[in-house]
């Protein structure tokens, strides 16, 4: 397969974006190189910047590896990527409206509608419910990976509760404390706004009649893998952050235990999964969440961000539709990729996934971080026979989708500098009919030779992303 | 200021006030055992530490013997035993953690980096660089964490807790060394050397030793080591200076139901800000602050109740 080289065009000139860091990168010696990659480690580690990994032992934190060759993308590419997000984010927003209300989009018969009804992430709860400002989706990571010039695709949307973007902030700060030459010579948009952003948004979401809002985080605890974004955000915002037991509710009122009684909660910044939010609605056994939440938050008295049931649109069972969602809602034509998308549970799109595995991609319908699922051109042919079993005996529980050739970019490996695939999380927030986010996102690389899974549960790194300004 | 929030604040500056405690009792009990003694007096010494700290039973049951190395293992290494110095910073650190954003910057690298490098060391690694040395690195990074909060926290609640947290372990500390040496040398009363180096030592201990100097401008005697360890105001190790501290904090962060609490500190705070030694020795030193010290319990206690980890969900 031929890749994309962001830096490097196929005849292997500089493109014209990379040209200034190229320069730097020649002319820098090698040694200072080297010390200030160990300087960055080291800074990661005492600033405590880790991630827990989920079956390795508890509470054990490791660093996310941290690379210093940006990912440099040119302001047209940018601005082209921010249109097609913006329609993107606004379809789905209007859409889970649409599905909690009067469900257009299933009488229209552009979904099936038993795909939305029967899906396990449909919260019938929901019905009904009027949230602030129609918006469910607050916050939004949407994957976007790039298969060739001007050509990119979106990977998944994430609207449950997305991660990932206190790694993009100090990525930049890195960045800007080691090499602060690099950002004397680039014009490089500013991301360090995102937290004073979010709150914004998060102000503009609150339940009718409150002006001046209590804004809170609520983290599943120190335990959780995302845990230092927890404490970042809610330090950056300048908003408590709270576990599920320094909150209670009373009369369909939230309130937060503090050292001077009782305070009312406004606007919930919720970081825990939809299942865990209240024991007396979801799972009964959740110590992590709030009894009684529910009910507050379907009197309209305290707000939600992300909205419950956001889970409904963002399935890979309903991703292969957002496509006819922006048409249907915006009657517009989309301007971000769907990967083309094999759905298991129709016999004919099943016999040919079961005809093609070593060259597709197959992931489970629920699953995530990069877990459960198979890449067909990088399997062995065991890997393969074990996932043909899976799918004829579950394909409504899986999807298939072509290979894409994931462009790749230099990046610092044990070998030196050698090219490595990657994606792009950006963070695009809603409020009202607004859809804003910072220039540029979170760029994930695979740090192992030819591995397409960017994960960082997966052994992915990061790198700054760098949006260059005209 | 969430509840939690000031229990994790509170409890992060009492683990880390330990540990330099420690350090600093550990440190005058290995230098004094330097001094020429009969070996049974050395090991007295080493005894009391573990007795100080209510650990009799956790210790006898690792070690059979009492002896300088073992005392020093268990508390300064053992991560077994919940009062040795390693496990304090790890307390500190976790409380820390609990609450970062709540830190500054600073205040948490500095927290996170003392563990990070705590843990990295073993016992045989301290012995060999020189163990004082260790002790002198425990008590930097306490007082670096304390300069850093100083520096660089806002002066709101969060730091009112910190400080009380401080302040509390502080007295109750200082109470404690003073109650145990003094328990220890008194009776004996020879007039020895020994004695000159033991007074000196507790002194060290609580950095008071230049201060002793300076107050008193004259040798050094029992009741005089007293009177600067519990009624001196201006010594910042002395029960006065930590009850002045604690009335003051409790005062900013009072709340509806924090009354007595306030009122059991102010009582307490009467006693040191007009007591006299001769009345505390008349009384009895040892009962005097063993009152003391189930008051500054039953104090900690209060706080917690008041603020820290309130029973009731009347809105």
């Amino acid at each position: 397969m031929n890749f994309y080289n962001e830096m490097y065009d196929a005849q292997g000139g500089v493109r014209g974006h990379y040209k200034g860091y190229e320069d730097w990168l020649k002319a820098t010696p090698p040694e200072r190189i080297e010390r200030k990659r160990a300087e960055a480690d080291l800074a990661f580690h005492r600033v405590g910047i880790t991630f827990a990994v989920y079956g390795e032992e508890a509470g054990k934190e490791r660093l996310i590896p941290f690379d210093i060759i940006p990912r440099v993308i040119p302001s047209a590419e940018w601005k082209a990527l921010q249109a097609g997000l913006r329609q993107r984010v606004k379809a789905l927003n209007m859409f889970l409206w649409d599905v909690y209300h009067d469900q257009h989009i299933l009488k229209a018969g552009v979904i099936p509608a038993e795909q939305v009804l029967n899906n396990a992430q449909y919260r019938p709860i929901m019905q009904g419910v009027d949230v602030p400002g129609r918006i469910y989706a607050h916050i939004t990571g949407v994957d976007i990976v790039r298969a060739g010039e001007g050509e990119f695709y979106v990977l998944e949307d994430n609207l449950r509760v997305p991660s990932g973007v206190s790694y993009m902030l100090e990525d930049r700060k890195m960045m800007m404390r080691l090499f602060p030459e690099l950002f004397a010579k680039h014009k490089v948009a500013p991301v360090q706004h995102y937290p004073d952003m979010l709150l914004e948004k998060l102000r503009a979401v609150s339940p009718k009649g409150v002006s001046n809002p209590t804004v809170v985080l609520l983290t599943p605890g120190a335990y959780n893998s995302a845990y230092f974004e927890h404490t970042f955000l809610a330090q950056q915002m300048g908003v408590e952050l709270v576990e599920g037991r320094d909150l209670f509710v009373k009369d369909q009122v939230v309130y937060m235990r503090t050292t001077q009684g009782p305070q009312r909660v406004d606007v919930i910044y919720r970081r825990i999964d939809d299942d865990f939010l209240d024991p007396q609605v979801f799972r009964a056994d959740s110590a992590l969440g709030v009894p009684g939440l529910m009910q507050a938050y379907r009197a309209g008295n305290v707000t939600l961000a992300n909205a419950v049931g956001t889970g409904v649109a963002d399935d890979k069972s309903i991703y292969p539709y957002v496509p006819e969602m922006i048409r249907f809602y915006l009657d517009e034509e989309p301007t971000l990729n769907n990967v083309p998308t094999y759905m298991c549970r129709k016999p004919d799109d099943l016999k040919y996934v079961l005809d093609h595995l070593p060259e597709l991609v197959v992931k489970e319908v629920h699953g995530a971080g990069g877990y459960g699922m198979l890449v067909g051109p990088a399997s062995t042919a065991e890997q393969i026979e074990h996932f043909r079993q899976l799918l004829i005996a579950k394909p409504d529980g899986y999807i298939a989708q072509p290979t894409l050739a994931l462009s790749n970019c230099p990046t610092f490996v044990e070998e030196g500098i050698a090219p490595r695939h990657l994606d792009l999380r950006p963070f695009v927030l809603s409020s009202g009919e607004c859809v804003n986010m910072v220039p540029g996102g979170l760029t994930r690389v695979a740090l192992t030779k030819g591995s397409l899974v960017v994960n960082s549960s997966q052994g992915g790194g990061t790198k700054d992303t760098w949006v260059l300004e005209d | 200021m969430l509840s939690r929030t000031a229990d994790h604040l509170f409890w992060m500056s009492r683990y880390m006030e330990r540990a330099e405690n420690l350090a600093r009792l550990l440190d005058v009990t290995y230098q004094m055992s330097l001094v020429p003694q009969s070996e049974e007096a050395a090991n007295q010494s080493w005894s009391a530490i573990i007795a100080l700290n209510s650990l009799e039973e956790a210790y006898a049951a690792q070690y059979s013997v009492v002896n300088g190395e073992n005392v020093l293992k268990f508390m300064v290494s053992d991560a077994g035993n919940v009062s040795s110095i390693h496990s304090c910073l790890r307390m500190a650190r976790e409380n820390a953690h609990a609450v970062r954003g709540t830190l500054t910057t600073e205040m948490w690298e500095t927290l996170n980096y003392t563990w990070l490098e705590a843990r990295s060391r073993s016992f045989e690694q301290l012995l060999s660089a020189g163990i004082s040395e260790y002790f002198e690195w425990v008590k930097m990074r306490s007082s670096l964490t304390r300069g850093t909060t100083l520096g660089t926290l806002l002066q709101d609640e969060a730091y009112h807790f910190i400080r009380l947290g401080t302040l509390l372990e502080r007295a109750d500390n200082t109470a404690r060394i003073l109650d145990f040496k003094y328990h220890v040398l008194r009776p004996q009363g020879d007039e020895g050397a020994t004695d000159f180096y033991q007074w000196a030592a507790l002194l060290r201990s609580v950095s008071a030793f230049e201060v002793y100097r300076k107050v008193y401008r004259d040798v050094i005697t029992p009741d005089r080591v007293a009177e600067l360890l519990i009624l001196n105001k201006d010594m910042p190790r002395s029960l006065h200076f930590c009850l002045n501290g604690v009335i003051k904090n409790l005062d900013l962060i009072a709340n509806r139901q924090s009354g007595e609490t306030a009122r059991q500190a102010g009582l307490l705070h009467a006693q040191l800000h007009y007591g006299r030694i001769g009345g505390i020795l008349e009384h009895g030193l040892h009962e005097w602050l063993e009152d003391f010290m189930d008051r500054i319990y039953l104090l900690g206690n209060g706080i917690s109740k008041d603020f820290l980890v309130p029973m009731d969900e009347a809105a």
